[in-house]
């Protein structure tokens, strides 16, 4: 039986989508560049017998995925359910955040966070459907997408009068007003915000996105804790692709695509870069937009005013990975045990103040993080007794003024020192580092500008609009060539959505 | 009917106030305009505050005034003439500039001087800005629908405001919600390359805003300053003969004509609530006027923290008062110059140097600028406006001698330790500073200035925190959204009470707008027939 799917890339969502397509039958091929499928996702060993993935949690993973492509049977597993939240003081007193609430918090800001998420939780599973769901067309192309409007409308209504109001309001909140009206804790409040903007090129007082990047964040089952899977996400990806395989996909790596063939208008497949050509009547790319439409296809068969539109995307990366292999684990001053994902965000001002200096192609000395040493519930991460520091850091520009390679030093020591404000003895206890500048993670992930959502996740580049119209149905201009990466909706983090949703497109087109 | 009895009494002789209660009068209700100043204008005013210079010393340009007010009420026979104004020239560090030319092919000259690729862009830009300024001004005077509501007349706005999409088409209508939402940096960098062409385009994007240039949000602000008019020349900016008092004073005629009352130096200490309606208000001097009406002109956040009582207001509105985003982040310096600015980068006589003057270089200065205001300081090397007014209205100063009015950003409501008049003036001394790097003779022509920071403007305009927009005008707090969702039709929370300033929809600026749509909505309470224009718009 001839191919008949061919997928650029095996990030997750490129597994995801081929893993679908499988089940339902298709012939597919998956090509990606790497020695290793997983994108971001994967695990790799980052020094002699410690591992970590880019990508940490799961926060957006929803048991629908895990079900639909019977993950657990592909040893995906959970090392820890419902991790908390914890907001480092530099006093040494902190305040946790678990599912069930807040704790070390005050009385009045413990009962405004009942309160918060409440409202957040009502947002999240009024939206929760359609993140899953193509985005429809918004002057109604097919009955599917007035379908998918009607819907919409009808999950908005049935918030009731009171809270659609308060939603039409708080969607467009910058993070700091949001905060600013529940909250008295500079702590808690630098904390809650994280959420808002980690990823993007927003800070907290930026308009428009906050809520909006909250709710995606929420896209999960909506516990409102962590899971942490074994084997770090690589073992999500990993059971993505057995998964993929089981179903009768065929994943190669190391196979680089240089070009989508495309004859009148329609993609016919893919010649790799050692010129083998591979036919298949519907290509599929993971890679981000720019890639896919500017390298792949080539603008010549795409019109002027597409090609502008992908052109402007905004893809400069603003997040660093740290990696750190961990002798024994450091003292975080008043904390007995560092479980769960430990915010470094003092208050809202420390995590504008990293943006401004971002915002000029440069980085503060002072940075904010988000740190997780998985290895205290997953052993599989570090030899015995040992431990691995996972650590996302803001802001580090892609288009630093000065360029990455002379200041990498600079921006590490920036890292340690921020993290020794919390942990005094961490440089005593690191044996090997690894940073991961959003360049590198272009360079090793083929991730445009290092983008954790492969285009700049904001609310004028969301739903209808994401990466762009006339590409947001995941089909695109030339025919059978389709989106299924973080650049098409919902967007980025680990969730699968939107391979899902590309492969579910396929299949009603195909 | 007693003194003290009215049907309708407007808190408030800012123009919106003047203009609800000229319309009030207008159709038959005995109207009173109370004004806490021993003036009337609000921010609209003309004043003499150096013997021999008329003032505009708040708002200082006119656009949004709307042309069916101005008709309808007959305000050139009041004394109203508007006087289009052109020409504008931002300085760069290096002694280069760009203009901003009335003539189209003299300004592509000037853009290609720069840019050949920004002087092609200039044209789709401005088509484009355009487009979404005709899209909007269907709306300035036009109740916004409460989308949450199925009461018939608000699914017909919606429909109306649905047809309107339509009318832009598919592709139009994505363009146009991307542009809502994001930052007037990120807009203008997808149209132009050369700094200096993008910052002058980027003012109109954060004027009275709290935000920076690639804050999301501020390429609507950027829209709110293109979307008025002058005479039907959407886009264009004109003085008002006179000073903007001239606005206020033609309207206070018009309300005079009608019947109505204006008392000033009247200020109310509170709106008196009686079983859910209004009853009138209380002065500050005890004295009570009453009516069934009460409408505010005051910012919501004043109307509802301050001159309402507590239990006169659901809890719930109390706290969006207190959330309502209004911020102080610009200041004003007026000055009496005794001759005319040198500025050696224009050859001599040249037109420009009628014109209106910034001294920016690039959006980076007008992010930083935005970063000190963040830090709670005002902005070491500020971006200003400077407008010679009396070059257009000789009106304002004597032969030889001229009125300059110049908007600062950013400066904010609270310094640390508080303003004092030595900050204040300290303030005052960075913008002459700025300003004489560029015009060495500038600072031996004045003969007074007035200096008002955030600070100053709320103490005697009572806008809070200075706010020239009384509210941000961000998403959040536009449309259905003014002040607060689910009361953006101008009624209050208790029956009789009503808002009318530019808190309310379609926002800031001198447009009357707020006052008209108010008083539409009054009449249709009492049941009376409409006196208000409605939908004004170029087609």
């Amino acid at each position: 039986m001839s191919r008949e799917v061919i997928i650029i890339g095996g990030g997750h969502n490129g597994l995801a989508c081929a893993a679908y397509l499988a089940r339902a039958g298709k012939q597919v091929t998956v090509l990606e560049a790497s020695t290793r499928l997983g994108g971001l996702g994967a695990t790799r060993e980052f020094a002699p017998g410690f591992r970590a993935s880019v990508a940490h949690t799961l926060p957006q993973l929803d048991k629908k995925l895990v079900d639909d492509l019977n993950l657990t049977r592909h040893r995906f597993t959970l090392a820890a359910e419902n991790l908390p939240t914890v907001a480092l003081g530099t006093d040494g007193r902190h305040i946790i955040v678990t599912p069930g609430g807040l704790e070390g918090a005050s009385a009045k800001d413990s009962a405004a966070y009942a309160e918060y998420r409440r409202l957040l939780n009502r947002f999240a599973s009024a939206v929760k459907p359609f993140w899953y769901k193509r985005p429809p067309r918004i002057d109604g192309g097919s009955r599917g997408d007035l379908l998918t409007l009607g819907q919409f409308a009808w999950n908005l209504r049935r918030l009731g009068k009171e809270d659609v109001r308060e939603m039409m309001r708080m969607i467009a909140l910058p993070a700091r007003d949001l905060m600013d009206e529940f909250f008295d804790s500079p702590l808690l409040k630098g904390a809650l915000s994280w959420d808002a903007n980690v990823g993007s090129r927003l800070a907290p007082r930026s308009p428009n996105n906050a809520v909006i990047a909250l709710l995606l964040r929420m896209s999960g089952d909506l516990t409102g804790g962590l899971p942490l899977p074994r084997g770090g996400v690589g073992g999500l990806t990993d059971a993505l692709a057995e998964s993929a395989t089981a179903f009768g996909a065929d994943l190669r790596t190391e196979t680089r695509v240089e070009k989508v063939l495309v004859s009148n208008g329609r993609a016919t497949g893919v010649r790799l870069v050692d010129g083998v050509e591979l036919q298949a009547p519907v290509v599929v790319s993971n890679a981000d937009p720019k890639t896919s439409f500017l390298d792949l296809v080539g603008a010549q068969h795409l019109d002027v005013q597409f090609t502008h539109r992908i052109n402007r995307l905004r893809t400069g990366g603003m997040v660093a990975k740290l990696h750190l292999a961990l002798d024994r684990l450091p003292d975080f001053s008043g904390l007995a045990d560092p479980r769960g994902r430990l915010l470094l965000t003092r208050n809202m001002d420390s995590i504008e103040n990293a943006f401004d200096a971002a915002k000029y192609g440069d980085f503060a000395p002072e940075l904010p993080m988000e740190v997780l040493i998985p290895s205290l519930q997953d052993d599989s991460l570090a030899p015995a007794g040992k431990h691995v520091l996972s650590a996302q850091v803001q802001y580090a520009p892609y288009d630093l003024k000065t360029g990455w390679q002379n200041r990498r030093d600079e921006f590490l020591e920036a890292c340690l020192a921020s993290l020794a404000s919390y942990a005094p003895d961490i440089r005593d206890c690191i044996n090997a580092t690894e940073l991961l500048t959003p360049t590198d993670l272009e360079t090793m992930f083929g991730a445009r500008g290092g983008h954790w959502h492969q285009a700049e996740f904001a609310i004028d580049n969301w739903w209808v609009q994401r990466p762009t119209y006339g590409a947001s149905q995941y089909r695109t201009p030339v025919t059978g060539f389709y989106l299924c990466g973080a650049g098409s909706h919902p967007g980025g983090g680990i969730m699968g959505a939107a391979g899902a949703n590309a492969a579910r497109a396929v299949m009603e087109e195909n | 009917m007693k003194g003290n009895q009215f049907d309708a009494i407007v808190i408030g002789a800012g123009h919106n106030g003047l203009t609800a209660g000229a319309y009030l009068a207008r159709a038959g209700l005995r109207t009173l305009v109370v004004e806490k100043n021993d003036y009337i204008g609000g921010a609209a005013v003309s004043r003499e505050l150096h013997a021999g210079w008329l003032y505009s010393n708040c708002s200082y340009v006119c656009s949004l005034l709307r042309q069916s007010i101005h008709r309808d009420l007959n305000l050139t026979k009041h004394g109203l003439m508007i006087v289009p104004y052109a020409g504008s020239t931002n300085f760069a560090r290096n002694g280069d500039y760009i203009a901003e030319y009335p003539d189209p092919d003299m300004q592509y000259r000037e853009y290609r001087r720069h840019s050949l690729r920004d002087a092609d862009a200039m044209h789709r830009y401005e088509a484009d800005l355009m487009r979404y300024a005709r899209f909007i001004r269907h709306f300035l005077l036009r109740t916004p629908a409460d989308p949450t509501s199925f009461r018939p007349r608000d699914i017909g706005e919606m429909l109306f405001m649905a047809r309107k999409f339509a009318d832009m088409g598919e592709e139009q209508v994505y363009e146009f919600i991307r542009f809502l939402t994001m930052s007037a940096g990120d807009f203008l960098d997808e149209y132009f390359e050369n700094d200096l062409i993008k910052s002058m385009l980027a003012i109109s994007s954060i004027i009275g805003t709290a935000l920076g240039v690639y804050s999301p949000g501020t390429a609507y602000v950027l829209l709110h300053h293109v979307m008025g008019d002058v005479d039907g020349a959407v886009g264009a900016w004109g003085l008002a003969r006179g000073g903007m008092g001239a606005i206020s004073n033609a309207i206070a005629g018009a309300l005079r004509e009608f019947g109505g009352e204006i008392r000033t130096e009247a200020p109310v200490r509170r709106i008196l609530v009686k079983n859910g309606k209004v009853l009138g208000v209380a002065l500050e001097n005890g004295e009570e006027i009453h009516a069934d009406i009460v409408v505010s002109n005051l910012d919501p956040k004043r109307t509802f923290t301050r001159i309402m009582e507590k239990e006169d207001i659901p809890a719930d509105l109390r706290k969006k008062a207190e959330n309502f985003r209004i911020r102080g982040s610009s200041g004003k310096v007026n000055m009496a110059l005794t001759g005319m600015p040198d500025f050696p980068s224009l050859p001599p006589g040249h037109e420009l140097r009628k014109g209106s003057f910034q001294f920016l270089d690039s959006l980076e200065r007008m992010e930083r600028a935005y970063d000190d205001w963040k830090h709670g300081r005002w902005s070491e090397d500020p971006f200003i406006e400077m407008t010679q007014s009396s070059v257009w209205d000789p009106t304002l100063a004597a032969p030889g001698h001229y009125f300059v009015s110049c908007f600062i950003q950013y400066c904010p409501a609270e310094v640390e330790g508080g303003w004092t008049p030595e900050k204040r003036d300290a303030f005052g001394r960075t913008v002459i500073d700025q300003i004489s790097r560029y015009s060495p003779n500038f600072r031996n022509l004045i003969a007074h200035m007035e200096v008002r920071t955030p600070f100053e403007i709320e103490q005697e305009v009572g806008l809070t925190e200075g706010n020239i927009f009384q509210g941000e005008l961000t998403i959040d707090q536009l449309m259905f959204n003014r002040p607060f969702p689910g009361y953006s039709q101008y009624r209050g929370p208790v029956k009789g009470m009503y808002m009318c300033g530019s808190g309310t929809h379609p926002g800031g600026g001198v447009s009357s707008a707020c006052g008209a749509n108010s008083a539409r909505e009054i009449l249709r309470d009492l049941k009376r027939p409409n006196v208000v224009p409605e939908d004004d718009v170029d087609e």
